[in-house]
């Protein structure tokens, strides 16, 4: 458990979590990316749609 | 053993699908996040092999296969895929070359000949962005006002939106269909059915999904647009116009299957791991 850097409420990260997966505020909506760290992961701001994304 | 790269710039469930399939299948792979790859261009200083290309960005998608294609790499799905199958204008006029029926389109390269084609064709008319998916940026434009409003949203964004790709407003159910092709086989195919109140049958937009059967003509059409734009692994969509019958809309070279995973129970990722094994 981590706290959002947007609105400091509760975050999960799902128990099977992997690099680079986005995880999203319940509460606020911002979106993370997850990068490793010594101890976990850490919360990245994550881009979560660009303008050419698709499929 | 010779490992599949998956060269990826999101995890997106499909990417954790095909992890967990490739350790249930006993399939080596190894995870590039395409974001922190550097590559020397004039040198061949890395050990892939062969790759499952999943970026999710066009430009990013296009470009790393490029350079890794360049240098010898297998990638699935090659340059030309993404290219073609990446852009609709593109994948349109092959479609068309090759005989396939899908909605008549027309484009415009500046505001103003896109309103002399609305004066000129009348309405309805949707506007897709050559580039880009999941109903981003389509609109039914039903007239001069919509239409004057969009464009000139567009004209202020990157270049790519200054070109306006048009496509008539095709009379149908409301839904349309995904088939997942792999190699010569359509493996798996869903109905997604709009949601309510909205034209656009786009999961992402709150459609739902159910299982289609895979008939021989829907397989063949699926076949031929697959070839069409080169393609190994690709996400056809059609709709069943009522008019011309099968008609395909869009070519996904990254496809997303996670929704053709959860209605058909057709482990679409272990197929893809096993037809990309197949070609090293």
């Amino acid at each position: 458990m981590t706290n959002c850097s947007e609105c400091d409420a509760d975050l999960s990260v799902p128990s099977d979590a992997i690099e680079g997966e986005i995880v999203t505020c319940a509460e606020c909506g911002a979106s993370f990316e997850l990068v490793k760290a010594p101890n976990g992961f850490e919360l990245k701001p994550a881009q979560t749609v660009g303008e050419d994304w698709g499929q | 053993m010779t490992s599949i790269t998956i060269l990826y710039d999101t995890i997106r469930l499909e990417e954790k699908l095909l992890i967990e399939s490739a350790k249930k299948n006993n399939i080596t792979i190894e995870m590039v996040d395409c974001k922190k790859l550097f590559i020397d261009l004039d040198k061949n200083s890395h050990d892939i092999q062969t790759v499952l290309q999943r970026c999710v960005s066009y430009y990013r998608n296009i470009h790393s296969t490029a350079v890794l294609e360049g240098q010898g790499v297998k990638v699935v799905n090659c340059l030309n895929t993404g290219i073609f199958a990446g852009n609709k204008l593109f994948t349109h006029m092959l479609l068309k070359k090759a005989g396939i029926e899908t909605p008549n389109a027309t484009v415009a390269f500046s505001k103003d000949a896109a309103m002399k084609m609305f004066d000129e064709c009348g309405f309805p008319k949707i506007i897709k962005p050559t580039v880009g998916s999941w109903g981003r940026m389509v609109s039914k434009i039903n007239d001069m006002d919509s239409a004057d409003g969009i464009i000139e949203g567009k004209e202020s964004m990157h270049p790519i939106h200054h070109i306006h790709f048009f496509e008539e407003f095709v009379q149908r159910p409301p839904r349309d269909i995904r088939v997942i092709v792999i190699g010569d086989n359509a493996v798996a195919a869903i109905y997604r059915n709009s949601a309510d109140g909205n034209w656009k049958t786009n999961t992402h937009l709150g459609g739902s999904a159910e299982t289609c059967k895979i008939t021989n003509e829907l397989e063949d059409v699926c076949l031929k647009a697959k070839n069409t734009v080169f393609g190994d692994i690709v996400g056809v969509d059609l709709m069943e116009s009522e008019e011309k019958g099968l008609v395909v809309h869009e070519i996904n070279n990254t496809t997303e299957f996670r929704n053709v995973v959860r209605v058909t129970g057709i482990d679409v990722p272990k197929l893809m791991l096993e037809y990309v094994k197949g070609l090293q």
